[in-house]
């Protein structure tokens, strides 16, 4: 895929992000103040961010393949999101809530929380860096010692 | 849905500052996810941008397996900031104005150079320490709001259905508990 993009693959990500962004600045849901506001029961009107955005997603990805085999920027078939269900699920999702709560912020509200203005979110796009390369610097090498005992056997 | 379904000072309860910014700017998240989707057919999560980024910084096999999405990750996430700051440019300057739309009360707006810009009250360590521990849980769960919360329960997805009650739940009662030690804000 990254041979030969069409021209308009990046414009359309960059749109796309655009609309993305602009909703999730609109909807204050890039302030952590209002998701801490939500998390404590002061003001539910997050759900209908989550929902509303969940709504629209969830008629595309129902629609869209019915009426089209294939994404004409990609080639790609156009599918649902679907991932494997195990106990990563359940320990990633434990930490992230514990994250979530403490901050009230998530990875895409934070860049938004950036746009708006909110400098001091810096604070919390460097912990997620952080966070990131602690799992994957201990996943990679976790993942490299079972490949030598697998080749020792 | 509306206000006059249920009673009002019910709805003054639940929803102190309404439901229409809210529900407004949710259809534009999700339409932003669908015109990516239209286009090129991925259902896109945000928080894989941090590892496919540490791609280009470290040679560690976790971070290599997205080098082939890296560069549109980057250009997903700077049109997310751009967008964001369309709206702090218009909306949050009051350079638009619209009955949707509510300025509301949290944290601290401040004036630079003309325009508004809208700063978080929330404490630094609150920030960095959750931020880590987002880092970690989401790599770890296979995602993140977006990801699980936006596109995966638009798939209808169980993992994802698991994923956002795990992660909704343990996010709820950990904000309890830090309003309950008296930590603000």
């Amino acid at each position: 895929m990254s041979q030969q993009r069409h021209p308009l693959f990046m414009p359309l990500i960059f749109v796309g992000g655009l609309i993305f962004g602009f909703g999730l600045g609109f909807s204050h849901m890039a302030r952590p103040e209002v998701v801490l506001n939500f998390l404590q029961f002061e003001d539910f009107g997050l759900l209908f961010v989550m929902g509303g955005a969940a709504v629209v997603t969830g008629l595309a990805f129902a629609l869209v393949p019915r009426l089209r085999e294939r994404a004409p920027l990609t080639g790609a078939a156009y599918g649902r999101r679907l991932k494997s269900f195990d106990r990563n699920v359940l320990i990633g999702g434990g930490i992230f809530g514990v994250g979530w709560g403490l901050s009230g912020i998530c990875p895409g509200a934070a860049y938004a929380s950036l746009g708006v203005g909110n400098v001091t979110i810096l604070w919390a796009i460097a912990g997620m860096f952080v966070g990131a390369y602690a799992q994957g610097y201990w996943r990679s090498q976790r993942t490299a010692a079972e490949t030598i005992s697998a080749g020792a056997d | 849905m509306g206000p006059e379904l249920i009673a009002p000072a019910l709805y003054e309860t639940l929803f102190p500052a309404g439901i229409s910014r809210y529900a407004v700017g949710g259809l534009l998240v999700g339409l932003g996810a669908v015109v990516i989707y239209l286009g090129t057919g991925i259902a896109a999560g945000a928080s894989t941008f941090l590892e496919s980024t540490l791609s280009y910084v470290s040679d560690q096999s976790r971070f290599q397996r997205y080098r082939a999405s890296r560069d549109w990750r980057v250009v997903f996430t700077l049109g997310i900031v751009a967008g964001a700051a369309i709206y702090a440019l218009t909306f949050q300057s009051g350079l638009v104005s619209s009955g949707l739309y509510q300025s509301g009360t949290t944290g601290e707006l401040r004036e630079v150079g003309g325009f508004t810009i809208w700063l978080t009250d929330v404490q630094p360590w609150r920030l960095f320490l959750g931020g880590i521990l987002v880092g970690i849980g989401t790599r770890i769960g296979k995602g993140c709001t977006s990801g699980h919360g936006v596109c995966g329960v638009g798939s209808a997805s169980k993992t994802s259905i698991v994923g956002v009650i795990t992660f909704l739940a343990v996010a709820i009662g950990t904000a309890q508990v830090v309003m309950a030690l008296g930590v603000t804000p």
